[in-house]
C-alpha cells in the first residue's frame, strides 16, 4: 500500500492524541505535589544540563554508560530524521531531497551512519542486558521489547532508503552507494522487481512503530526520553540535601504518608527513573538483602501516585497508603533500613533524589504515629533527658579533659571551639581519638576550647530518624549557646556534627565555620604548625583509608584525609573498589548506629571484608561511628590483628614519635 | 471505672552529687524527670485504657513546676492530670505523703466515679522506699499488689484481677476483688512515645491544681508535721579507692591476665 496521507493522517493524530494525553495524565499529577523552587541560579542550571544531560558525565561513570551515550546522541541526530519523516507522511511533497544538495548529501550521510550505530549499540545493549544485566531483575520485557523496537526502526528505515535506491542507476547509483553506504547494502536482500512492495512494507512498519514507540514512552521507564532532561535541569542545586524545617504549631501535620505529601520535583522524580539501577548497586541496605530499594522506592512514588491521583485530585483520601506492607506502598523495614549514605543520589545518572524521599516517612512514623523500632525509645528518651545517646550524665561531658587541665571555651580569649561531640565525650574508644586531636592542637598551638556539661548533642541522629520535632529543639538550644558564647569557628571530630553544624544548622540562621579535625591537621601539617619527624617511616604499614558518607559525599572531603595520611605515613593509603563517591557505607549513618541489623548481612562485615581484601596493618577512618563498625567487623571477622584506627590517632603517632 | 496513676518529678539522680560539706543533696541545676518506674504505672493505665476504655486520671503530689512532668503524662494520653499542691504538703515523708494521695484518690471516687485500679512505680528514685504505694492501699483499704509485671486479666463481671508479681527468682500469680492498688517493675510493659500532636496539646493544657482546701486534710496528717520521719544524715557510701590497670586496647590479653591476678591476690574470686 502506497503511503498516503489519507491513512496516515488520521493515524498520526490518533497516536499524537493518545501520547499527549498519556504524558498530560501522568505530569499534571506533579500539580499534586507542594510548592518549590527550582528556577533559581538558571546560569548553574543550563551549565549542568549541558554537563549531565548531554555529554552524560554521570551515564559515563560506568563503562557500560558508553553504549547509553552513543544511544542518545543517535537519538538526537535521527530525531531530525523522523521529524523528514513524519512531515513527509503528512505532506508527502516534503522531503530533504528539496534541500540544496550541499545541505540534503551530508544530511543523508548522516543519517544513514548514525542509523547503523544506533542497531549496533542497541545489539550491544540487549547483549549486555543478557549477559550481564545491571541489576538482577534487569531483563524484563519491556526492556528487550523496546530495544527491539528500536532495531525494527532502524531496519525499516534502511529497507525505506534501499528500495528507493535500487531505482536508482547509473551516477545516481553511484553517489547513493558513496553517500549511504549502508543502505545501499541493504539493496541485495531486495528481489528483482520488488523493490516498491519492500519500500512500501518499509514504510508502514516504520510508520506504525515509530507511532506505537512514541506511545509506549509514557508507559514505561523509557518516560526517561521526555523527562529526564528536564529533570537533570531541575535538579536540587543545594549540597547536602537538607530535609525541610518543620514548625511545630497545634494543628500541623508532621511529615507525610500520601504521595502529596512530596513537592512537584519528588512527584516529577519518579516519571523520570530510567530504572538503570545504579542507585540500588550502590545502596549498601538492598546490596546486603534488607527489604529497601532506592530504585523500587522512586518505583513505588510513581505507582502509588498513579493509583491514588485521581482520588487526590477531588482532594479525597488516598485509597492506597505510601506506607505499608503491599503493593504499591514503601514498607517500614525498607523505610527504617536507610543510612542516608547518599550513595543513591550520587550514582543516579539523572539526579533523582531518593534518600530524601524516606525523610517525610520516617517523620510519620514517628511524630504522628510513634511508630518506630522499639531500640529508638531509649535513644529517644536519652537524648531528650540527657542530650546523648546512653543517657550519661551530662555532667560527665567534659571529665576526658580533665587530663589536660580543662579547657573551657572562653568567649573572646578562645579561638576555636572544639565541638568534641557525644561519641568522642562518652565512648570509651572514641575518647582515645578526642585526646589525640587535643594533644595535636596543643602541639602546634592552636588556641582551642570546649563546652564541657554545657555541650549538648548535635541531633544529627534525630534529624536523620524523622524525629525532627527533638531535633529542632536541640538545634534551638544548641544554636542559643553557641551565639550567646559568640562561637563562630568549630572543630568538629565526627563527621555527623560537622555536617550538622555546618549545613543542618545554616536553615537556623547560624553560619558556623566548621572544619573536620582532619582539614586543620593537614593546614597545620603544611603550614609547619605541626612538624613531623625526619624519619616518617619506621616500619611499611599497610593502612587502607575508609570514606565516612556524611564527610564524602555529604560534604565532598576526599582529599584532605588522603593528604594527611600520605604526610603522616609517607605512603598514599590504599584504595579500596569502592572509594571516594562510591565508597561504601559502614552502616552506622542515619541512625542505624542505634538500631539492630536483623535482616540479611551485616553492612559493616560487607564493608571491612571489602578492607580486609587489601590486607591492611590499619583501617584508618575519620568518624566515631565507622571506627565502632570496623571495630565490631575486625572482631566478627576474627582478623583482631589488623588496628582499626582514626586519622588523628595516626597523625598523632608520626607527630609524637620520638 | 476510673484508673488513677500516681506520679511523681524526681531529680535525675544520676545527675545529683552530695555536698561533702552539708551531707545535702545538690539539686541545683539538676533536671526533673518522672520518676522511671512511674513511666511504666502511666503506661500500665494507658494500656488499660486502651484495652477497656477507662477514663485514667493521673495525680502527683509536689510543688507547682511537678506540672511540667503532668504534662508529659498528657501527652502520653492520659484524660486528666491532677496536681496536688499546696505549701502545707511540703516536707513530706512517705506517710504524709500517702494520706494526701489516698484523699484525691477517695475524692475521685466519690465526685467523679468509682475507682477500680490504682498504680504506682514499685518505688521512686530520689527516696527508694517503696513505701507510698503500699501506704495508700492501707489507708483506701485496697488490695496490695506489689512488684506487678504483668496484669494478667481484668474480670470486669466479676470484678477481680488477676496480676504476676515479680519476686527473688520465682513469679507470683494472684488474684483479688477490686478496687486494688498496684505497684510496678520497669518489666511490666514499655512506655509509649508521645507523638507531637500529643505534645503539642498538652502544651496548651491546663493542669488543674488542689490544694488543702480542696482535700481538707488535717493539718497535723499533712507535710512536715504530718511526718514523723526524719532524714539524720545524707552521705555517699566510702569507697576504696579504684585502680585502672594496663592498657586494654592494645593489649587486652595481658590486660585480662592482670585483672585476673590482681583479683586472685585479693581472694574475689569464687574458686
Ligand atoms: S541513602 Fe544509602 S542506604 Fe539510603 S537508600 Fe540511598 S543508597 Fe540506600
Ligand atoms: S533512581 Fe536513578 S539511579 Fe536509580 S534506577 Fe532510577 S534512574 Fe537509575
Amino acid at each position: 500500500m502506497t503511503p498516503t496521507p489519507t491513512i496516515f493522517v488520521p493515524l498520526f493524530i490518533a497516536a499524537t492524541a493518545m501520547f499527549i494525553w498519556s504524558c498530560w495524565k501522568r505530569l499534571s499529577l506533579t500539580a499534586l505535589g507542594r510548592t518549590e523552587n527550582r528556577l533559581d541560579n538558571i546560569g548553574q542550571r543550563i551549565s549542568d544540563t549541558i554537563r549531565y544531560a548531554f555529554a552524560q558525565k554521570r551515564v559515563l561513570a560506568q563503562p557500560s554508560g558508553l553504549i547509553h551515550v552513543a544511544i542518545f546522541w543517535c537519538f538526537l541526530v535521527l530525531l531530525i530524521a523522523n521529524t523528514e519523516f513524519i512531515l513527509q507522511g503528512l505532506f508527502p511533497s516534503i522531503s530533504f531531497t528539496r534541500l540544496p544538495e550541499s545541505l540534503s548529501m551530508p544530511l543523508f550521510q548522516m543519517i544513514d551512519v548514525v542509523s547503523l550505530i544506533t542497531l549496533l549499540a542497541v545489539i550491544a545493549a540487549t547483549t549486555r542486558r543478557i549477559v550481564a544485566p545491571p541489576y538482577p531483575e534487569a531483563r524484563t520485557f519491556e526492556a528487550f521489547f523496546i530495544l527491539f523496537l528500536i532495531a525494527v526502526l532502524m531496519l525499516a528505515s534502511f529497507g525505506i532508503n534501499a528500495a528507493k535506491i535500487s531505482t536508482f542507476r547509473g551516477s545516481t547509483l553511484e553517489l547513493a552507494k558513496t553517500i549511504t553506504p549502508v543502505s545501499y547494502q541493504f539493496i541485495t536482500f531486495i528481489p528483482e522487481g520488488m523493490g516498491k512492495v519492500v519500500h512500501d512494507l518499509s514504510w508502514w512498519t516504520h510508520a506504525l512503530v515509530l507511532l506505537l514507540f512514541m506511545n509506549l514512552l509514557p508507559l514505561s521507564k523509557h518516560f526517561h526520553i521526555i523527562t529526564a532532561i528536564p529533570n537533570v535541569f531541575l535538579q536540587r542545586l543545594e549540597h547536602p540535601p537538607l530535609p525541610e524545617r518543620e514548625e511545630f504549631k497545634v494543628g500541623n501535620s508532621f511529615g507525610s504518608n500520601q504521595v502529596d505529601g512530596y513537592t512537584w520535583k519528588d512527584l516529577l522524580d519518579s516519571f523520570s527513573c530510567t530504572e538503570c539501577g545504579r542507585c540500588q548497586m550502590a545502596c549498601p541496605a538492598d546490596q546486603t538483602g534488607k527489604p529497601l530499594n532506592p530504585r523500587g522506592v522512586i518505583a513505588t512514588i510513581k505507582h502509588n501516585l498513579m493509583k491514588n491521583g485521581s482520588l487526590l485530585k477531588k482532594g479525597e483520601p488516598p485509597a492506597i497508603p505510601l506506607i505499608g506492607e503491599g503493593e504499591d506502598s514503601i514498607s517500614t523495614e525498607a523505610i527504617w533500613s536507610c543510612t542516608t549514605c547518599g550513595a543513591c543520589i550520587q550514582a543516579c545518572p539523572v539526579f533523582i533524589e531518593q534518600m530524601p524521599k524516606l525523610t517525610p516517612l520516617r517523620r510519620h512514623l514517628v511524630e504522628m504515629e510513634s511508630n518506630f523500632p522499639a531500640e529508638l525509645l531509649n535513644l529517644f528518651e536519652n537524648m531528650e533527658s540527657r542530650s546523648n545517646p546512653w543517657g550519661i550524665a551530662p555532667t560527665e561531658r567534659g571529665k576526658w579533659a580533665t587530663l589536660l587541665g580543662d579547657r573551657p571555651f572562653e568567649t573572646g580569649k578562645t579561638e576555636y571551639l572544639f565541638y568534641v561531640g557525644c561519641a568522642g565525650s562518652f565512648d570509651a574508644r572514641t575518647k582515645q581519638v578526642t585526646m589525640a586531636v587535643a594533644q595535636l592542637l596543643d602541639k602546634a598551638g592552636v588556641s582551642w576550647g570546649i563546652l564541657g556539661k554545657d555541650e549538648k548533642c548535635c541531633g544529627d541522629s534525630m534529624r536523620r530518624l524523622g524525629n525532627e520535632y527533638l531535633f529542632d529543639s536541640m538545634a534551638k538550644e544548641n544554636i542559643a549557646l553557641f551565639k550567646e558564647r559568640k562561637i563562630t569557628k568549630v572543630i568538629a571530630q565526627c563527621p555527623h556534627c560537622m555536617s550538622t553544624l555546618k549545613n543542618d544548622y545554616r536553615q537556623y540562621g547560624i553560619e558556623l565555620e566548621v572544619l573536620h579535625h582532619s582539614q586543620l591537621l593537614l593546614q597545620l601539617l603544611q603550614d609547619g604548625r605541626l612538624k613531623l619527624p625526619e624519619e616518617t617511616k619506621e616500619t611499611a604499614t599497610r593502612l587502607v583509608y575508609h570514606d565516612s558518607c556524611y564527610m564524602g559525599r555529604h560534604n565532598g572531603i576526599y582529599d584532605e584525609p588522603r593528604e594527611t595520611l600520605a604526610l603522616a605515613t609517607g605512603e598514599e593509603p590504599i584504595e579500596m573498589a569502592r572509594n571516594r563517591e562510591g565508597a561504601f557505607c559502614c552502616g552506622a549513618g542515619g541512625g542505624r548506629m542505634w538500631m539492630e541489623e536483623f535482616t540479611g548481612e551485616r553492612i559493616n562485615l560487607v564493608r571491612t571484608a571489602e578492607a580486609l581484601e587489601h590486607e591492611p596493618d590499619t583501617i584508618c577512618t575519620a568518624c566515631p561511628y565507622c571506627l565502632t563498625m570496623f571495630i565490631d567487623g575486625v572482631k566478627d571477622l576474627k582478623a583482631d590483628k589488623v588496628q582499626v584506627r582514626d586519622i588523628a590517632e595516626i597523625i598523632a603517632e608520626a607527630v609524637f614519635r620520638q | 471505672m476510673l484508673i488513677v496513676a500516681c506520679i511523681k518529678q524526681v531529680p535525675d539522680t544520676t545527675q545529683v552529687k552530695i555536698d561533702p560539706a552539708t551531707n545535702t543533696l545538690m539539686r541545683e541545676g539538676v533536671p526533673s524527670i518522672m520518676n522511671p518506674y512511674d513511666t511504666h504505672a502511666l503506661e500500665a493505665a494507658l494500656q488499660l485504657k486502651d484495652q477497656f476504655g477507662f477514663r485514667v486520671v493521673v495525680l502527683s503530689m509536689g510543688p507547682p513546676g511537678a506540672a511540667h512532668t503532668l504534662r508529659k503524662a498528657l501527652s502520653a494520653g492520659v484524660d486528666q492530670a491532677i496536681l496536688l499542691s499546696d505549701r502545707l504538703f511540703g516536707g513530706a515523708d512517705t506517710l504524709a505523703t500517702s494520706n494526701v494521695l489516698a484523699a484525691a484518690i477517695k475524692k475521685l471516687n466519690d465526685e467523679m466515679a468509682p475507682v477500680g485500679v490504682v498504680i504506682c512505680g514499685k518505688q521512686t528514685i530520689d527516696g527508694d522506699t517503696a513505701q507510698v504505694g503500699p501506704g495508700i492501699a492501707v489507708r483506701l483499704g485496697y488490695q496490695q499488689l506489689t512488684l506487678v509485671d504483668r496484669v494478667e486479666e481484668l474480670d470486669m463481671i466479676n470484678k477481680r484481677i488477676t496480676v504476676r508479681r515479680k519476686l527473688e527468682g520465682r513469679h507470683e500469680r494472684i488474684e483479688t476483688p477490686l478496687p486494688a492498688l498496684l505497684t510496678v517493675v520497669r518489666e511490666i510493659n514499655r512506655p509509649r512515645y508521645p507523638t507531637v500532636n500529643m505534645r503539642l496539646a498538652s502544651e496548651a493544657a491546663d493542669i488543674e491544681i488542689w490544694n488543702n482546701e480542696v482535700l481538707k486534710l488535717e493539718t497535723e496528717t499533712i507535710g512536715l508535721k504530718g511526718s514523723p520521719t526524719w532524714v539524720a544524715k545524707i552521705f555517699s557510701p566510702e569507697r576504696d579507692k579504684g585502680e585502672i590497670v594496663g592498657n586494654g586496647y592494645n593489649d587486652p590479653e595481658g590486660t585480662v591476665d592482670l585483672l585476673l591476678n590482681k583479683l586472685l591476690d585479693k581472694d574475689l574470686l569464687p574458686l
